[in-house]
């Protein structure tokens, strides 16, 4: 069919029209001069202003039936909060907010809104949607700022016991949901520090730790208590929790935790880290301080990372801000398939990171110290789409070059760490090592005992991780609480 | 929690203590160890458990002062707390009555060989036992060692004391001896394992190798620890610390052993520094 240009137009009718409110654009959020924080540990962004927020928030249009929410997996209620903010009435936010979702100042930072609660917003489908992650950080950065945070009424101990195996997201939603049910919730954590990978993985620059402690301090003022240095399935195994320390129900939420490597030659050569070493050693124990901090890392002119992920970034950007001169970023398929979320890459490429597109190490070589001094990569082309449904990389013949590195970081993802799984009898997984968990209601082979998370999904994201938690905190508490007392008590 | 209860100086450097610490002394099985740290700014240190009381939930352990870590380590005193343990990690040693058992440690590698020979001993085995030092002054639990050995020899690289000459040279004594021997294990600085190894290789003598690779995390999760064990990356963490000493590449260990030298050197010096200011300064005040 031809465009017809010469349709007359329709007799206009006399329509009242509402006067048209001026339409206020998604507000941009302040933040650090690339130049800048690509030699800083602080903060990227800074957050909304009080009026920016308000601003912001008046854009939500209060759907009567939200889809925003559905979008969420842990199902805030969103337009609530942002009526809320938009009427300057932040107590009242803040508390929808976490009547929901008890660490939104971590959520508001890391969780990929644009693929959940933003890409659903109605206003988004003309224009631009409601910022709902800034407005979420916002209002959680207002109360830490501004209040003593408020812990909300812990009805009467119902008499059962819950532990918990990990402090990262998982396990925190679900402390943090039974904790106010009335439970009597332990979690057990393998390191010396809360938090999971949201202390040992994630950056200074993307989640300051001081957020991380203070929604832990949170989660603790429930009443929940933390054991460190308890790694379970050496420390105390699942077994012992159940049936001699009395716990009546345990959530497993350790995460993705063993490191994949690539098995190319060279790979085990100084200077190659898993992302995870070398995060762990920046986040966790502030090498990037030393020797403040008594942790090493290396620090090296010509960075590699290799992996197109959000670990990718973050270990890149570290790179960088621990004084590298080059960090190129591997990464063997091209930037549309990378499932690192827009914005990090966005800020990588600002940063300088140096993109590797379509490329794959096959080799690296050392010097006579065992150092590592190139990487050897292959050009690639996207060929058939592959089981994932993005278009498999192809190596190209002959099309191999050198890069000279002195440290490379390895971030091709996780597996599960087999350590609490082959402790733990009876306890199914499947050919991964990741358990085998209910999609509802998150229990798993031995009844009683509840996974989620990381170690059931395999690596993903942060408040899947919570979506998880929080069904199996509701699980958890209709079995307990299903059970009798005189039981519950022997 | 993790208090120090007792304090020996061995030798020059080398510290022997008793902690408290009720849960892993409960579980720990020889040939496991645990991973410290000192203090809020310090860095995470894996240590062998050298023995435990379950009745008492205590540990020992032993450490030489290597670098600042090890240094803070040795100042607490009885009374101070080891501000984090975790563990007990890493897999048990295989231990069965294998028949004839031999026992090799080196300088601080005595230290993590003693439990070992005592559970091979406790499970009906003929221990020999082999450990050695530089001299005299440096040669560690003769009578720990004495205690769970059938037999034990003591050399001295300078001869100071015992036989004069290497742990190799006593090896291939026994050897000569006419002694076979069903299982043995090494453990000590890198380069004696990697010659044990390659004697015990030649001799036919199955030998496990305790490794203390770089680790942070000590449970699997990022990777530090790795080292090649017949070719294939291994982490020493979880699948270790004890390997077929046979097919571990230790050339590939010792240049990751040297990966931080550097900053461990600084590190060391500023600590030295601080410590020699302190001093300083308090002389000042007393004068």
């Amino acid at each position: 069919m031809t465009e017809n240009t010469n349709t007359p137009e329709m007799p206009k009718k006399e329509i009242k029209k509402k006067p048209k409110k001026p339409k206020i654009p998604r507000q941009p959020m302040p933040e650090q001069d690339p130049q800048v924080r690509a030699h800083n540990f602080k903060e990227v962004p800074f957050g909304y202003s009080i009026e920016t927020a308000m601003l912001e928030a008046s854009r939500c249009i209060m759907c009567k039936k939200p889809k925003c929410v559905d979008g969420c997996p842990v199902e805030i209620n969103i337009p609530g909060f942002l009526k809320a903010i938009r009427d300057g009435e932040f107590d009242d936010a803040i508390k929808i907010l976490k009547s929901d979702n008890a660490l939104p100042a971590i959520c508001g930072r890391v969780c990929p809104q644009e693929e959940q609660c933003e890409i659903k917003c109605v206003v988004g489908i003309k224009d631009e949607p409601v910022a709902i992650g800034r407005l979420e950080r916002f209002i959680a950065d207002w109360e830490r700022e501004h209040r003593e945070i408020a812990i909300p009424e812990i009805p009467e101990w119902t008499g059962r016991k819950v532990a918990i195996v990990g402090s990262g997201p998982a396990g925190l939603t679900v402390a943090g949901e039974l904790a106010k049910l009335g439970h009597k919730v332990t979690i057990y954590e393998a390191l010396h520090k809360p938090g999971g990978v949201l202390m040992y993985g994630i950056p200074e620059f993307r989640l300051p730790k001081a957020i991380v402690e203070a929604e832990v301090d949170y989660v603790k003022k429930l009443g929940v208590e933390v054991v460190y240095n308890a790694i379970i399935g050496k420390y105390l195994t699942i077994d012992e929790l159940k049936d001699e320390m009395g716990f009546h129900a345990i959530f497993i939420g350790t995460g993705a935790g063993l490191p994949y490597f690539m098995n190319i030659p060279g790979e085990d050569l100084v200077g190659i880290y898993s992302a995870n070493e070398y995060l762990t050693r920046a986040n966790l124990m502030k090498a990037y301080d030393f020797p403040n901090y008594d942790t090493p890392i290396a620090r090296s002119k010509n960075v590699a990372v290799i992996g197109g992920g959000n670990v990718a970034m973050d270990a890149a950007r570290t790179a960088l801000r621990l004084g590298a001169e080059n960090v190129y970023l591997a990464y063997r398929r091209s930037q549309q398939e990378m499932p690192a979320r827009n914005e990090e890459i966005h800020h990588a490429e600002q940063e300088g990171i140096q993109f590797n597109l379509l490329t794959n190490p096959i080799r690296f070589d050392g010097d006579d110290k065992g150092f590592v001094k190139s990487m050897t990569c292959i050009k690639m082309e996207l060929g058939e789409p592959d089981a994932s449904g993005r278009r498999r990389p192809v190596p190209m013949e002959g099309s191999e070059f050198e890069l000279a590195v002195d440290t490379v970081v390895v971030s091709i993802g996780n597996g599960a760490n087999p350590v609490l799984t082959e402790a733990t009898p009876g306890l199914e997984t499947n050919k991964w090592g990741n358990i085998l968990a209910d999609d509802d209601t998150c229990e798993t082979s031995i009844k009683g005992v509840y996974a989620g998370g990381d170690i059931v999904i395999g690596a993903a994201t942060v408040i899947l991780a919570m979506g998880a938690g929080k069904r199996a905190a509701r699980a958890m508490h209709e079995q307990m609480m299903s059970m009798e007392l005189e039981e519950v008590m022997k | 929690m993790n208090e120090i209860l007792e304090k020996r100086v061995l030798s020059e450097g080398v510290k022997d203590i008793i902690v408290s610490s009720p849960v892993i002394a409960r579980k720990r099985k020889a040939g496991q160890f645990i991973i410290l740290r000192v203090h809020e700014r310090g860095e995470r240190i894996p240590l062998t458990i050298v023995g435990s009381d379950p009745e008492a939930g205590t540990l020992r352990l032993i450490f030489q002062e290597v670098g600042k870590s090890t240094m803070q380590l040795g100042e607490l005193e009885v009374g101070d707390s080891i501000l984090d343990i975790a563990g007990p990690l890493g897999k048990p040693t295989h231990i069965e009555n294998f028949g004839r058992v031999l026992c090799v440690g080196g300088g601080i590698g005595v230290a993590p060989v003693l439990p070992i020979a005592a559970a091979m001993k406790e499970a009906g085995n003929e221990v020999i036992s082999i450990i050695g030092a530089r001299n005299k002054e440096l040669l560690i639990l003769e009578d720990d060692m004495k205690a769970v050995s059938d037999r034990l020899i003591v050399t001295t690289d300078d001869g100071s004391y015992g036989k004069h000459g290497f742990v190799t040279d006593a090896i291939s004594m026994l050897v000569e001896e006419g002694l076979t021997f069903e299982q043995s294990v090494s453990i000590g600085p890198v380069i004696m394992m990697k010659f044990t190894s390659a004697l015990a290789k030649k001799n036919n003598i199955p030998m496990m190798v305790s490794l203390n690779s770089i680790m942070v995390d000590g449970t699997g999760m990022c990777g530090g620890c790795r080292v090649s064990v017949d070719g294939k990356s291994e982490f020493v963490c979880v699948d270790g610390p004890e390997f077929d000493g046979w097919l571990v590449d230790f050339d590939q260990l010792m240049k990751r052993q040297a990966a931080y030298l550097e900053q461990e050197r600084r590190s060391s010096e500023e600590y030295h520094r601080c410590k020699l200011d302190a001093q300083v300064e308090n002389l000042e005040k007393q004068s």
